[in-house]
C-alpha cells in the first residue's frame, strides 16, 4: 500500500471498520446502517480503492461505535463480501464476515405503491430474505435487482 | 381450525381446506341445525372497497348461524375519511365484534390488521393480493362438479391483478391438478405467485390462446379484466374485449366442462353460456353462504 493510501485509511482508536464493500456502495452501506454523521462521531470513507478480490472496494471506519452482528448482517444484501473489524485501543479484537439474515426490518422500502407499508401506518417494512432477492412480508412483492435503490430514506 | 385468522390461501393446507369444505357440505345438507349456533355473535364488516357477493354472503352466513353484523358502512361516512389509520380503525372495531371481515385496496392490509387485533380476522380481498374465502367457495364448487384430484383447470383473464386467481392457484397446489394459465402476455401471473407455485413444485403452463387447451379442460375459471387495476387506461383498452367466451366457443370443449367465474362479469362470458350445462357461476356464488358459514363456525368455535 502506498503512503497516499495509508493516509486515506488511517487507524482508528475504538470503533468499527467495514472493509471489502463492493466499490461504490459505501454511501448505501451508511444509509442502511442509519449512520449519517449527525451524532458527531468521526467517520472515514474510502471509495473505489483497488482490491485484489473485488477489483475496487470501499472501506468505512466509524470511530466510537461498535456495530453488532445483527446490525451489519443486513449489509449482506448489498455488500456480501464485507468484513467487519471491531477495533479497541487500535487493535482488531473481532473480525467477522456478514451473514445473510432471515429477514430485514425497517431497512428497505417496498416498491409496490399499493403495499400497506407505503401508507401512514404504525408498522415497519419487513422483507424475507430469499436466495436471490428479498420478499415483502406484507404484499409478497419480490425484489431481485438493485436492492440499494430501495433503501428507506433516513 | 388451527388458524386464528384467514389471510391468504398460502396458509391453508389440504387438511385445512378439506375441513372447511366437509363442514360446508354438512351445513348445506341441514342448514336449520346451525340456526342458533352463534346466537348473539357479531361479525364486524369493514369494506373499504365496494363488494356485493362477499359482503352479502358473509352477512347471510353469520345471520344463518344466529348472529348479526355491525357494518362500518361506506368509507366516505367513516372516521377513515378523517384520516384515521387502518391500524387504529381495526383496534377500535374489534371491541364491537366477535370476528371481522375486511376488504381493503392495499395489498398486505389484512396481514397488517392481524397485528393489531385479537378477534379472528378474515381477508375479504386485499388489493391485487389475496381473496382466500373466495378460493374456499371456488374449491367447494370444483369439488362438487369435477372433483379436486386428477383435475385439469384453465384459469383465464386477468392473472396479474386478479386476487381470486392468486389465491386459487396457491390453494390448488395442495391437490393433484394441472393448472393452465390463459392470458395476454401483459396480464400473466406476477413474480411472487410464480415463485410460490415453483416452490410448491407446480408446473406453470401458460397460454395466450384458449383454443389450444380448451378441449382438455375439466374446469374453465374465467376472470374479469379489471379496469381499476390498470395504471393506464390505454393498457386496459388494448386487452379489453379479448378472452371472451360464448356458447359457440364452448362447442370445442368437453361435455363435462365446468365454467366458473368469481363474478361480477362484464362481457367475458356471454349470456348465451348461462343456458348451457357448463354454466356453474351462479351456483358458485350461492356456495359462498355455506362455505362462509363453515369458516365462521370453525373460527368462532372457541368463543362459544
Amino acid at each position: 500500500m502506498s503512503d497516499d493510501q495509508k493516509l486515506r485509511v488511517s487507524k482508528i482508536h475504538n470503533g468499527t471498520v467495514i472493509d471489502h464493500i463492493a466499490g461504490g456502495q459505501a454511501l448505501n452501506v451508511l444509509a442502511i446502517l442509519g449512520i449519517d454523521g449527525a451524532d458527531g462521531e468521526p467517520i472515514s470513507i474510502v471509495m473505489n480503492t483497488p482490491s485484489d478480490r473485488l477489483g475496487t472496494k470501499d472501506i468505512i471506519k466509524v470511530e466510537g461505535r461498535e456495530l453488532s452482528e445483527a446490525e451489519v448482517d443486513v449489509l449482506s444484501l448489498i455488500a456480501p463480501a464485507a468484513t467487519i473489524n471491531i477495533i479497541r485501543d487500535y487493535d482488531v479484537v473481532e473480525k467477522h464476515r456478514v451473514n445473510r439474515p432471515e429477514e430485514v426490518v425497517g431497512v428497505l422500502e417496498c416498491p409496490n405503491q399499493h403495499c400497506i407499508t407505503t401508507e401512514n401506518e404504525p408498522i415497519d417494512s419487513q422483507f424475507e430474505v430469499l436466495e436471490d432477492g428479498v420478499r415483502c412480508a406484507y404484499c409478497d412483492t419480490i425484489i431481485r435487482e438493485d436492492l440499494a435503490a430501495h433503501i428507506l430514506a433516513g | 381450525m388451527r388458524h386464528e385468522h384467514i389471510i391468504s390461501a398460502k396458509q391453508l393446507s389440504r387438511a385445512d381446506i378439506e375441513e372447511v369444505l366437509d363442514h360446508a357440505a354438512e351445513i348445506a345438507a341441514d342448514p336449520a341445525a346451525y340456526a342458533d349456533r352463534h346466537a348473539g355473535k357479531l361479525l364486524g364488516l369493514l369494506f373499504f372497497e365496494p363488494s356485493t357477493r362477499t359482503k352479502m354472503s358473509f352477512s347471510a352466513a353469520i345471520k344463518r348461524l344466529g348472529g348479526d353484523v355491525v357494518d362500518m358502512g361506506p368509507v366516505e361516512y367513516s372516521s377513515v375519511k378523517k384520516g384515521e389509520s387502518l391500524a387504529d380503525t381495526v383496534r377500535v372495531v374489534e371491541g364491537y365484534a366477535d370476528a371481522l371481515v375486511m376488504r381493503h385496496p392495499s395489498e398486505g392490509s389484512a396481514q397488517m390488521a392481524t397485528e393489531f387485533v385479537d378477534v379472528p380476522l378474515l381477508n375479504g380481498g386485499d388489493g391485487a393480493g389475496q381473496h382466500p374465502t373466495q378460493t374456499l367457495l371456488d374449491l367447494y364448487t370444483i369439488r362438487e362438479n369435477a372433483g379436486l384430484d386428477d383435475l385439469s383447470i384453465g384459469i383465464m383473464g386477468d392473472l396479474k391483478y386478479g386476487r381470486t386467481v392468486h389465491s386459487l392457484a396457491h390453494a390448488l397446489t395442495n391437490f393433484d391438478t394441472h393448472q393452465h394459465f390463459i392470458s395476454p402476455e401483459s396480464l400473466q401471473l406476477p413474480r411472487s405467485v410464480r415463485y410460490d407455485l415453483h416452490e410448491e413444485g407446480a408446473t406453470i403452463r401458460e397460454h395466450t390462446e384458449l383454443e389450444e387447451i380448451l378441449p382438455s379442460l375439466d374446469v374453465l375459471y374465467v376472470t374479469r379484466i379489471q379496469e381499476e387495476r390498470f395504471p393506464d387506461e390505454n393498457e386496459y383498452r388494448e386487452v379489453a374485449g379479448e378472452y371472451q367466451i360464448d356458447a359457440a366457443t364452448l362447442e370445442a370443449a368437453s361435455d363435462d366442462l365446468t365454467v366458473m367465474h368469481p363474478l361480477p362479469r362484464v362481457d367475458e362470458i356471454a349470456h348465451d353460456v348461462d343456458a348451457t350445462e357448463h354454466a356453474t357461476f351462479f351456483e358458485q356464488a350461492h356456495n359462498g353462504v355455506p362455505v362462509r358459514m363453515a369458516l365462521l363456525d370453525l373460527l368462532l368455535e372457541g368463543t362459544r
